[in-house]
């Protein structure tokens, strides 16, 4: 059946590739492109394994079609680190944290809590485990996953809310609810 | 998991969409939106269609305001708010018009599966494809939406009900057809209050309650639950319970209880993780759940100001 031609941005790198209508998001960039980034964990939306942000947005990418992203920007894991390759501040906090063991689902927990921490600089434990609700590891139990991104808004505080540090205290974070009996 | 082999068409606008509908007739096309009902039915196997139909560049699909003009989100006053089929959960959520006016919405749509799913996913989308146990459709139902929807035969207004099935009937969308926008009548208070299935994210049991009233006493009430029955389904005890009575927690209890009353376990959905009789029985708790969120906004004021996260 039918290929396409498509151009896209990944990692503020213009591309061009042929993809079958049927292709991933993920296998495309895995596959084709070789940013293996973006992990396959359980292909069904559930895991954020293969988070990536797309025109700015978090999302799973087992679930997008490579073809859906003709004209778009992708950001995967491998765009975080700066040119000389000094880790992102959320990287950072990952490794000084241990917020991992093996690794495979953190790619997709650190493009996540970018998507967090640029709508809340200043998120609750609360706030971040919501907002990881759909990014799984299954090794570390999930505490020092929420120290890293706790570690990671106090390293990014002072260089993104200058100016505004003195507003964000009235901003109230309450956006979303713990939905009694949950759990 | 890799989806079956199908031939891809990107919609410019929505007459475009129409004719590729009506073109690949013969492939037995489906609608691509956000994709996150649709993709995992190509991955399991449950959907193989021939082609697909890209609406997700239709901007004029996309957006939040009066009825007047979603496009340009422009608010006329009108006493109701036009949400445009591709407008994504994280959209709904943004919206102070939505947390004012359709609480139950965004109530609903904050406990939503995932902030990734939330980025992705879109409002026609999950009502079309109304999974059982989805949030969206009880939240519709309980605000007594109205979906519209464009077709070979021009354009027609759905009520809730009737595009979800929810009366008896079946859901009410035609072949061909698009969904183009959700209109959701502005009301007092709402709320939602659910039990997140523990293996699929969707409602195990959720319920959707919205009250109006007057001087302190209820003259209007709209309850619906999801996840029990295959289709979303009104709780007419509860509202009957409700209607005429003083806002109060007795009588919030009292009508919340009156959840399983029309509702026959042997007929209610059962898995490994709940019968069919624990979903009826968790029904009475949500419910009263549900309706303590909606009681706290008519005690915020009327119309309320805050997003659901004021009233913890």
């Amino acid at each position: 059946m039918a290929t396409h031609d498509i151009e896209l941005t990944v990692n503020e790198t213009e591309v061009e590739l042929t993809v079958d209508s049927r292709t991933l998001l993920v296998h495309a960039l895995r596959d084709e492109l070789g940013y293996t980034g973006p992990k396959v964990g359980c292909e069904s939306s559930k895991c954020g394994a293969c988070t990536v942000e797309l025109d700015g947005d978090a999302v799973k990418s087992c679930t997008v079609l490579a073809v859906q992203t003709d004209g778009a920007s992708v950001q995967t894991v491998e765009g975080f680190a700066d040119e000389d390759g000094e880790l992102h501040p959320i990287q950072e906090q990952f490794s000084a944290e241990h917020g991992l063991q093996c690794g495979y689902c953190t790619p997709g927990m650190v493009t996540t809590t970018k998507h967090l921490l640029e709508s809340n600089p200043d998120p609750s434990r609360e706030e971040i485990r919501k907002a990881l609700k759909g990014n799984i590891c299954r090794c570390t139990g999930y505490q020092n996953v929420v120290d890293a991104v706790e570690s990671a808004a106090a390293a990014l505080a002072p260089a993104e809310s200058e100016g505004e540090s003195a507003s964000g205290d009235d901003v109230d974070l309450r956006t979303d609810y713990p939905t009694p009996g949950e759990d | 998991m890799f989806p079956p082999q199908f031939d891809y068409h990107r919609a410019s606008s929505i007459d475009d969409a129409l004719e590729l509908l009506e073109r690949h007739a013969a492939d037995d096309p489906r609608i691509l939106a956000g994709g996150h009902s649709l993709l995992p039915d190509l991955k399991n196997g449950r959907a193989s269609p021939r082609a697909l139909v890209d609406i997700g560049e239709i901007d004029a699909l996309r957006g939040i305001g009066s009825g007047a003009d979603v496009e340009s989100g422009a608010d006329s006053g009108a006493d109701e708010t036009a949400i445009g089929a591709l407008t994504t959960y994280a959209d709904i959520l943004e919206s102070d018009r939505l947390q004012r006016h359709a609480p139950v919405l965004t109530d609903a749509t904050s406990v939503l599966a995932d902030l990734q799913i939330r980025n992705r996913g879109t409002i026609g989308g999950n009502l079309t494809a109304a999974e059982p146990g989805a949030d969206l459709p009880a939240a519709t139902l309980a605000a007594d939406a109205t979906v519209r929807v464009r077709g070979p035969d021009g354009e027609r207004a759905i009520d809730a009900a009737a595009f979800l099935g929810a009366d008896g009937s079946e859901p009410a969308l035609r072949e061909r057809e698009l969904v183009t926008e959700v209109r959701v009548p502005h009301v007092e208070a709402g709320g939602y209050a659910k039990k997140t299935h523990p293996a699929s994210g969707y409602a195990m049991v959720g319920v959707a309650a919205v009250l109006e009233t007057d001087d302190g006493t209820i003259t209007d009430a709209r309850v619906a639950a999801t996840g029990v029955l295959e289709r979303v389904v009104r709780l007419a005890a509860v509202e009957d319970a409700l209607v005429g009575a003083r806002v109060e927690s007795k009588t919030i209890e009292a009508a919340a209880e009156r959840a399983g009353e029309t509702i026959e376990p042997a007929d209610a959905r059962s898995d490994d993780h709940a019968s069919g009789e624990f979903r009826v029985h968790l029904l009475s708790t949500y419910a009263e759940r549900a309706l303590e969120r909606a009681v706290d906004r008519v005690a915020a004021g009327a119309g309320g100001t805050g997003t659901a996260g004021d009233l913890e």
